[in-house]
């Protein structure tokens, strides 16, 4: 079974190659495999019916007791002829039904093709859980093939609500199995079936885990799964919507196989539940009232293609009626009943297919005469639908005359008053359901082969039809006592073989159903005593009595269709379903909207009061009412320093609150990070109080840079309106609960400790296993190795970020050092000397340097001299080696010393954000000739390196290994491969703090630069601008003053 | 297990004012405020691994109960490397929004607000579809007509367009022909 379920896969991934090289004949190649696979699984033939089901087992995850078990008993074997056999016909089908059509079918072929491997996959698993997945596969292919025609509205709309009627459903059904899986201990189908009579029985006796009422809760939930996909009533409104998929879907999915799956668990798990009140009530209740109502709906149907779906929606509930007794006899007719249903139910639509597909509708008003022209369809249609009606040689009567014999029997022996009701409501409903069947049978051949009178037929001058002697105008053709024949293309040969050969098999299995018997039998050996034997005469019994009934009332349905009609018509319909799950639909998007408009208020402020109060508000209910823990071992005081460092960083954190400069408010933020490294040193933490240290003062460098564009004092926000002012106060209210619960939670949780704490082991082990002697270095690169490399990650992440908000366009780290030749230097040079405007102390900053035996720092020269500092720069020439030297020492001593990756690389930041201070943006890039990102890729990648390489040597990831070997001046070294983990935090820790100053440094230096330029530039402009003006205002007044004078002048003459 | 007040103290103000600061409308202080909260969780974090011992640095002398608890330690550390990380982001959107706006604030989201006011019309929803009685355009007869015809057009025309090639080719090799000859 896995290697059909793998073949399916593998010429599924292939379907786009089969497709571009066939074409629409895709179809044939793809009908091969389920042909192929149904051969396969019939060659097994001999073995299941002797009782000995085909098993195949892998374990999956034996944690969760998930095999991937599948197993082909009788049921499964039959459910397979159908999937199989009726899938391979289908897909023939499609080829002659797409051609033609120019649209794409490549990816419509693949769905089907996979839903065959899906539906093949639930029938055979045998864990539920595995089944439940195949389940919802066949729904989510359910969607896409109903979808196909995705420019079309009312398809689009009812794939969706096929996805949520069904996966509504499957997810009530997925509950139930959970609780039955988990009450029985186990979540194979055999087994829960076997184990189901004695399940049963100790749960009503009080034993098992589940109380009665939840068995109960359980199977109906599994029941909800089983009739939303069956489509019985009140959730059959999908099926019929379904019919906007292509037809050979609607035969595939929605005639044989995929509506059959609820059927088939129903079948499944009856012997072990069926005796329970709920499962035979509830089956006998909707599957009494969808027959006869799907029955009574086909009946107005126009619709070719509706009448059949609220036939099957009938058919349906009239399956799941008769698998409710639950008796080995009424799984005998089920099973029987099944299988004749399927095939004529799906030749019925291949023949409404070829209807619409030969004459371009589907609608019984607008089709006359076809029996003249397509008689070998005729014969099909007529075939399939008089087994559907229930008449003699077809296999529909065969199973149907099981199924009467079934309960009538079971109505004669009922003695209880409520099994005699539901007995005779069962009945009652298939006697009903059976007469409305026939009729609607009756009514769909008519409907899709007689000649009608030209009155029946719809806008009859819109029709073609064959033949042309007709006058065209309407009104005399209205006259027309019988209608013409619509026009209606010749059928190939190869579009009706699927139809043919599915008749073939109705008219087979009606003349000689002992083959049937033998495969129904073999399965119900094992299950119980059964009496039935399908025969096509049985004599004159009951049940043939019976029929023979049925197919009279049948008749005189169908003769009197027109009164009946009429009747119909007048009738007030109920609200159709399929309105009422729109208006659920509508209400919850309502509701939707509304709660997101009521909680989405869009500030931010909001929603965080929002959780920090119900963080404060529910923890202090659960605290003090729930049950208070006593508080114990509080200290006042144990060490001075540690008093006078909560002292300074308390007031600090207050200074916070009223600083209005910017830069003293991240100062003093800067104090408490100190006073917290000071804390971790007085508490014995060093490598927390060296990289605290180190990150603070990083920090602080970055604050300075980063921060220096914006305006020296924060914007406060006024306390004007009233509004502002509850703000305010609910601020101050949550912030100090805020403060009081962290500190009252802090105190109890720690009284409460009552174990010795899980790391006391830790510093032998991290000896012995890790060999180190920092035990909290090896705690970061070894015993939480993962740990440690997501948090790399998420440095590289950041620091990526911080690279891509400053840098837009790109990093552009590349060969970045390249322009500090001395050229470059001479003409920085002598653009300063130029320069006339400095002090004597200026004059002196930008000389500094400037020979050119000293290559080291040189592009302090680049820098303006007023920005120059001799003091920094000397102070970096004599720090920097050192820092990377420490740096370095930190790195490789980190495993046994204070230190570690993250130190170093710390360090080496501090270094790189010294020489930038001192020498500028070119400076950083000479120091650094490798740019951040490299640092960052080769970080991770040696840490990555570093976790895979165990996995070689078969050891699990981040195993480190203890080299020890000696060597000449060093004598014995040791060394743990645990450091080239380390060494890649070190790379990476450098990558980001170079990308950060990088950033905040050079990058804002260029922009204020540039921002200084155009502020320059405009400002001259604007001289310019009122200079040009002035002039003009002379040149004016000038001209003035000439013509004044010229008539002066002239006046004076 | 031993519990001291001063960094019970601590803890509390740094939650108390960063929780005050994050809920303020000004980047700056949002940012502030949460560098606080993660000082605060991190002495958090640190004070729960009990009294101060001797560093974590292993001796086969000293009983395992005398060390500092060095798995607060290790989380701690993780911890304060990742708010420089955190910081530095920050940093940068801070900056970013101002440069792209001249503005240091947390301004409401109108497209949340959108949201409350969203007409409950859905026009995959809610407009009435007109319900098909074929999946076809027409009968079959025309339908195949107008794919032979569309057939033999697609045919047609690549095979005139193969001749074009060829004319073309011929045409250059005719030109480079005389201009050899000439």
């Amino acid at each position: 079974m896995v290697t059909i379920l793998l073949a399916f896969f593998v010429v599924w991934l292939c379907t786009p190659l089969i497709y571009r090289g066939l074409g629409h004949k895709t179809f044939y190649a793809l009908a091969l495999l389920p042909a192929g696979a149904l051969i396969y699984v019939l060659t097994k033939t001999s073995q299941i019916m002797n009782g000995e089901p085909w098993v195949e087992k892998f374990e999956w995850i034996p944690a969760l007791n998930l095999e991937l078990t599948f197993r082909m008993d009788v049921l499964s074997w039959v459910m397979s002829l159908l999937v199989l056999g009726v899938g391979s016909l289908v897909l023939f089908y499609c080829t002659s039904y797409f051609s033609h059509s120019s649209e794409s079918v490549g990816g419509f072929a693949a769905h089907l093709f996979s839903f065959c491997a899906a539906m093949f996959g639930l029938i055979t698993a045998d864990d539920f859980i595995v089944m439940f997945i195949f389940w919802e596969i066949t729904t989510i292919l359910s969607y896409l093939l109903i979808g196909h025609a995705h420019n079309r509205l009312s398809a689009r709309r009812s794939a969706l609500q096929a996805l949520t009627v069904t996966t509504a459903g499957g997810l009530a059904m997925f509950v139930g199995i959970i609780m039955l899986g988990q009450s029985a201990g186990t979540y194979s189908l055999a087994e829960l079936v076997a184990r189901g009579p004695a399940l049963v029985a100790d749960i009503e006796a009080g034993h098992g885990i589940l109380t009665g009422a939840q068995l109960s809760i359980a199977l109906f939930l599994i029941l909800c799964g089983a009739l939303s996909k069956s489509a019985l009533f009140p959730l059959h409104f999908w099926l019929p919507g379904a019919m906007a998929a292509p037809t050979p879907v609607s035969a595939y999915l929605h005639a044989a196989a995929m509506v059959k799956a609820g059927i088939y668990l129903l079948i499944r798990l009856s012997p072990g539940y069926g005796m329970v009140a709920i499962w035979e009530n509830t089956l006998v209740i909707f599957g009494a009232f969808t027959m006869v109502f799907g029955g009574w709906v086909a009946l107005k149907q126009t619709d070719l293609k509706l009448i059949l779906a609220y036939g099957t929606v009938s058919q349906l509930g009239f399956l799941a009626l008769i698998v409710s007794a639950g008796t080995p006899n009424a799984l005998y007719a089920a099973m029987a009943m099944m299988l004749a249903h399927s095939l004529f139910k799906a030749a019925l639509f291949l023949t409404v297919g070829i209807i619409d597909h030969q004459s371009g509708t589907r609608n019984i008003h607008k089709l006359s005469g076809i029996f003249r022209r397509a008689p070998v369809l005729f014969a099909v249609g007529l075939i399939s639908a008089a087994s559907m009606a229930g008449i003699p040689p077809l296999a529909g009567f065969v199973a149907k005359e099981a199924v009467l014999e079934t309960y009538l029997e079971r109505l004669m022996h009922a003695e209880n008053g409520s099994v005699l009701l539901l007995d005779l409501v069962t009945v009652g409903a298939i006697v009903v359901g059976s007469m409305l069947t026939f009729a609607y049978s009756a009514r769909f051949v008519w409907g899709a082969f007689a000649t009608k009178p030209a009155s029946f037929m719809e806008n009859i001058d819109e029709i073609k039809f064959c033949q042309t002697h007709y006058d065209r105008n309407p009104a005399k053709l209205a006259h027309l006592e019988k209608s013409p024949d619509t026009l209606f293309h010749r059928v190939n040969f190869t579009f009706i073989a699927s139809p043919v050969v599915l008749t073939l098999l109705t008219i087979a299995f009606g003349l000689y159903p002992e083959p049937v018997h033998h495969w129904i039998s073999s399965h119900l050996k094992k299950i119980g005593e059964y009496d039935l034997h399908l025969a096509l005469w049985h004599g004159v019994n009951p049940a043939f009595l019976t029929s023979l009934g049925i197919m009279t009332v049948g008749m005189v349905l169908f003769l009197t269709r027109n009164p009946i009609e009429t009747f119909q018509n007048r009738i007030p319909t109920w609200p159709a379903a399929s309105t009422v799950y729109r208006n659920i639909v509508d209400v919850l998007d309502r509701l939707a909207v509304w709660v997101t408009g009521q909680t989405q208020r869009g500030s931010l402020g909001f929603y965080l009061g929002i959780i920090l109060s119900t963080a404060v508000i529910v923890p202090t209910i659960v605290l003090f009412l729930a049950e208070t823990p006593p508080l114990a071992n509080i200290r006042v005081n144990v060490n001075p320093a540690e008093w006078a460092i909560a002292l300074v960083m308390i007031t600090a954190a207050l200074v916070v609150l009223w600083a209005r400069k910017r830069f003293l408010a991240i100062l003093m933020v800067s104090v408490t990070g100190y006073g917290m490294a000071a804390l971790f040193a007085v508490r014995a933490a060093p490598d927390l109080a060296i990289t605290q240290f180190l990150v603070e003062t990083l920090s602080l460098v970055a604050f300075v840079l980063a921060l220096r564009v914006l305006p020296r004092n924060i914007r406060t926000q006024k306390l004007t309106g009233k509004r502002e002012q509850t703000h305010q106060s609910i601020r101050i209210v949550i912030a100090i609960g805020f403060g009081i619960l962290m500190m009252a939670l802090a105190m109890f949780t720690f009284s409460s400790r009552s174990l010795q704490p899980i790391s006391l082991e830790l510093p032998k082990m991290a000896y012995e296993i890790g060999d180190g002697t920092n035990i909290v270095n090896v705690i970061l690169v070894d015993t939480r190795g993962w740990d440690t490399f997501g948090e790399i990650s998420v440095l590289a992440l950041a620091a990526t970020g911080v690279a891509s908000l400053l840098f837009i366009e790109g990093r552009r780290d590349r060969g970045a050092s390249k322009n500090l030749d001395t050229q470059v230097l001479q003409i920085f040079e002598k653009r300063y000397a130029a320069r006339t405007n400095l002090t004597a102390e200026q004059k002196v900053a930008g000389r500094f340097s400037s020979v050119h035996r000293d290559p080291f720092i040189v592009a302090g020269r680049t820098l303006p001299p007023e920005r120059r500092s001799i003091l920094l720069e000397v102070m970096t020439r004599l720090l920097f080696h050192t820092l990377i030297m420490v740096s370095l020492y930190l790195l490789v001593a980190g495993h046994n010393l204070p230190g570690g990756g993250f130190a170093g690389g710390l360090l080496v930041g501090l270094a790189f954000a010294v020489r930038y201070l001192a020498g500028g943006g070119r400076e950083l890039r000479a120091a650094s000739p490798i740019p951040p990102g490299v640092f960052l890729g080769t970080g991770l990648a040696v840490a990555a390196l570093y976790a895979a390489t165990p996995l070689l040597f078969g050891d699990p990831v981040f195993t480190s290994y203890t080299l020890q070997w000696s060597m000449p001046v060093f004598g014995d070294v040791k060394f743990v491969t645990a450091t080239i983990f380390d060494i890649g935090v070190y790379l990476l820790v450098i990558g980001l703090a170079l990308d950060v100053i990088r950033s905040f440094g050079e990058k804002i230096d260029v922009k204020i630069a540039e921002n200084r330029k155009q502020e320059a530039r405009r400002r001259n402009n604007a001289v310019a601008e009122k200079k040009r003006q002035v002039a003009d205002r002379k040149a004016a007044t000038g001209q003035q003053s000439t013509q004044v004078l010229v008539t002066e002048e002239g006046g004076n003459r | 297990m031993a519990i001291d007040l001063s960094l019970i103290l601590v803890m509390g103000v740094m939650y108390g004012v960063g929780v005050y600061l994050v809920l303020d409308r000004t980047m700056t202080r949002v940012m502030l405020g949460l560098l606080l909260l993660t000082n605060a969780t991190n002495l958090l974090i640190f004070h729960a691994g009990g009294p101060a011992g001797l560093a974590p640095i292993f001796n086969k002398d000293i009983a395992a109960g005398d060390y500092s608890d060095p798995l607060p330690q290790a989380l701690v550390l993780t911890s304060i490397v990742i708010s420089f990380a955190v910081t530095a982001l920050m940093l940068g959107l801070i900056y970013r929004a101002w440069v792209l706006s001249h503005g240091d604030e947390i301004k409401d989201d109108a497209e949340d607000r959108k949201v409350a006011t969203k007409p409950s019309y859905d026009p995959e929803e809610d407009t009435p579809a007109s319900t098909d009685s074929s999946e076809f355009d027409g009968d079959e007869q025309t339908r195949e007509r107008e794919f032979k015809i569309k057939e033999e057009k697609r045919k047609s025309s690549s095979l005139e367009s193969q001749k074009t090639t060829a004319r073309i080719a011929k045409d250059s090799s005719d030109i480079a022909g005389q201009k050899e000859h000439a």
